[in-house]
């Protein structure tokens, strides 16, 4: 059975539109990611599927209910909070009881679960303390707690991770990643960091000026973006976009770019738009070689590699990437190589056209 | 000199002003009153010292105590239903729309009138011959509640009178409380299965504790001198039954000008007022510590 299923969700405040006409199929125990910038409209898809706001039009059915009719505490999710919103005069226990609580669920079965949940959050010492006692980590904990107890058919995560710094963060995606193992449910997380829905997702949905752009597993996402947007919101750095214009003939589309070169992809020309055409380039597919058909404008050295930010001839950006050990410095010439076969194109309208994949 | 020599003379500067009116209007005064209470004294500046006799006058003053029970019946008698009604007004007008902030304002009218027109208000409508509530209680057909006279009822009326007047300043402290708390709580609780009940009493009251209790303190502090009401709308009659501690220094200073006597009750007031705000002080640092 399908677990969440939004069917053309829309939603205005006022006369400004936020989601033009949504739908999703979610599978069983899926983890999905909303992946988008700001404004996107995907942390009001997320309210809307817990009940915080109501959709214009359109469903949301939860394991084949209805429940966007519902009102949030009986829709069967539970959602973590961005600030975590614990309720800062109860202990950590009665944070996690509340909502049993108000559920009438009996006293011991309650009892059960918050040990449970807190050993499993690791949180067991921490249970007659204050959130205010408690560092970032441990309130996120508890908010995670808060609601794993209700043992929901679907989690809402809101921007989880952005409230940690740099070292919690990582190992709370860890950690989330071996938590999602235990839970025996779906869960819907929102991001705008393509890192943390790259490496937690199942499926990831992302979305720009009101629509879903593309759903898919983020490898998928990653290869084959649907649309310009997608190609340059997914990755890091971004994919490099040049405008491009179709050249010769044969089966695979070959382009010329603003500086004159040419590059063979391996983008079946059938099917391609007529009119200005853009090559994407990702970093891991443009690499230093001997020659001067570019500047470097600026070295970002990771160690395992180095990025290589350039400027070609007629002075169009371009990101490679070298070696760890690369000695490339500000201002030298290089020459870059660009490996067609890996190339994208994407047409006047967006629209993405993606080598062939090679025959297995 | 030194940087902060220099900044320190700066800061010195800045509040000495201010320093020298606070001392010369309110310390001076002060320790002068201490002083004024241990004499014999009339407004002539006729002044005998004479220890804590007038303390132990007091002390043994059947008409200060029963001023002392007046303002205790007073207080609670407005600080309670004052802060049942302000926080119940905060709750019903902590909204966007408006509505409210009509309302808002309309509840908030009365506390800019001075005490002259207040009474003056509530002289209408209480007095037993043409009174508003008089009239009311005529066409019903029963007998109007002499309010003004009866020594059961002129406290009460005063209460009402005190209450209608000072509506607004709580309500604002509550509405300011209520804005303090964060929306995703109550996101929160809506996901917790929380009803609007379970909502009041465990969300919005615990989260309000601390204005609570300063509202509470605060008015209690301010209704222990109550004195404009009573002595424009009773007198403090009849015989004393609605003569407030402060309207009895009054009396005793400027009705018969034993100075002395008046400024040993004003620092037996003062006491009473002090202690509160200490207790004040400590059940927000603990209502404080609570939450840490």
């Amino acid at each position: 059975m399908p677990s969440l299923e939004l069917i053309d969700i829309r939603k205005a405040f006022g006369a400004t539109p936020v989601l033009d006409g949504v739908s999703l199929a979610m599978e069983a125990k899926e983890f999905i990611a909303f992946l988008g910038p700001s404004g996107s409209g995907k942390s009001t898809l997320l309210r809307i599927i817990a009940g915080l706001e109501t959709a214009d039009s359109g469903e949301v059915r939860l394991e084949g209910e209805r429940i966007d009719t519902l009102p949030p505490g009986r829709r069967g999710v539970a959602m973590v909070f961005q600030h975590y919103a614990l309720y800062p005069h109860m202990s950590v226990r009665e944070n996690m009881a509340f909502g049993l609580r108000n559920a009438k669920v009996p006293a011991d079965e309650i009892a059960r679960r918050v040990e449970q949940a807190a050993k499993v959050l690791e949180i067991e010492h921490q249970l007659d303390r204050k959130p205010a006692q408690m560092s970032g980590g441990q309130r996120q904990r508890v908010a995670i707690g808060r609601a794993i107890v209700k043992q929901p058919k679907l989690f809402l995560l809101d921007e989880p991770l952005s409230n940690l710094d740099a070292a919690l963060r990582m190992r709370t995606r860890i950690e989330l990643a071996q938590l999602r193992q235990r839970v025996d449910a779906a869960v819907i997380m929102v991001t705008h960091d393509q890192a943390e829905a790259m490496t937690l997702a199942d499926r990831m949905v992302v979305m720009n000026e009101r629509r879903i752009q593309q759903v898919g597993a983020p490898m998928d996402v990653y290869r084959r973006p649907a649309n310009a947007f997608v190609a340059r919101f997914v990755g890091s750095p971004a994919m490099t976009l040049a405008p491009a214009t179709l050249v010769g003939d044969g089966d695979y589309a070959r382009v010329r770019l603003g500086d004159g070169s040419e590059v063979a992809t391996r983008v079946p020309r059938a099917g391609l738009p007529e009119g200005p055409l853009e090559l994407g380039l990702r970093p891991e597919h443009v690499r230093v070689g001997d020659g001067d058909n570019a500047t470097v404008d600026l070295v970002e050295r990771l160690g395992e590699r180095t990025l290589v930010y350039a400027r070609l001839a007629d002075g169009r950006a371009i990101t490679a990437e070298d070696n760890g050990d690369s000695r490339v410095r500000i201002g030298d010439k290089v020459g870059l190589v660009i490996d067609g076969a890996a190339a994208h194109l994407f047409g006047p309208d967006g629209a993405g056209y993606h080598a062939e994949e090679p025959r297995a | 000199m030194t940087g902060g020599r220099r900044d320190r003379l700066a800061g010195f500067a800045f509040v000495g002003p201010f320093l020298a009116l606070y001392a010369f209007l309110l310390i001076y005064p002060l320790f002068m009153g201490i002083g004024l209470s241990f004499h014999r004294a009339d407004l002539f500046g006729a002044r005998r010292f004479v220890g804590f006799e007038n303390y132990a006058r007091a002390f043994a003053d059947p008409i200060a105590w029963q001023a002392l029970w007046n303002t205790f019946k007073l207080t609670v008698l407005i600080v309670l239903p004052l802060t049942a009604i302000t926080l119940a007004l905060a709750l019903a007008l902590n909204r966007a729309t408006r509505g409210a902030a009509i309302f808002r304002g309309i509840f908030f009218a009365s506390s800019v009138l001075s005490v002259t027109i207040v009474t003056l208000i509530w002289r209408f409508i209480l007095t037993p011959d043409a009174g508003l509530v008089a009239k009311i209680v005529t066409t019903l057909g029963g007998t109007p509640p002499p309010f003004l006279s009866d020594p059961n009822l002129t406290i009460p009326a005063l209460a009402i009178t005190t209450i209608w007047w000072s509506v607004g300043f709580p309500m604002m402290l509550f509405l300011a409380g209520l804005q303090q708390i964060p929306a995703d709580m109550y996101e929160a609780a809506a996901l917790d299965n929380a009803g609007p009940w379970t909502r009041l009493f465990k969300i919005t009251l615990p989260s309000l504790r601390r204005t609570l209790i300063l509202v509470i303190m605060l008015q209690t502090a301010a209704q222990l001198q109550l004195f404009g009401q009573a002595q424009l709308l009773t007198a403090g009659g009849p015989s004393g039954a609605s003569r407030p501690v402060v309207l009895l220094i009054f009396e005793v200073a400027f009705g018969r000008w034993e100075l002395g006597y008046a400024a040993a009750l004003a620092e037996l007031l003062f006491l009473l007022v002090l202690s509160v705000t200490f207790i004040q002080y400590w059940a927000v640092g603990r209502a404080a510590k609570e939450e840490r």
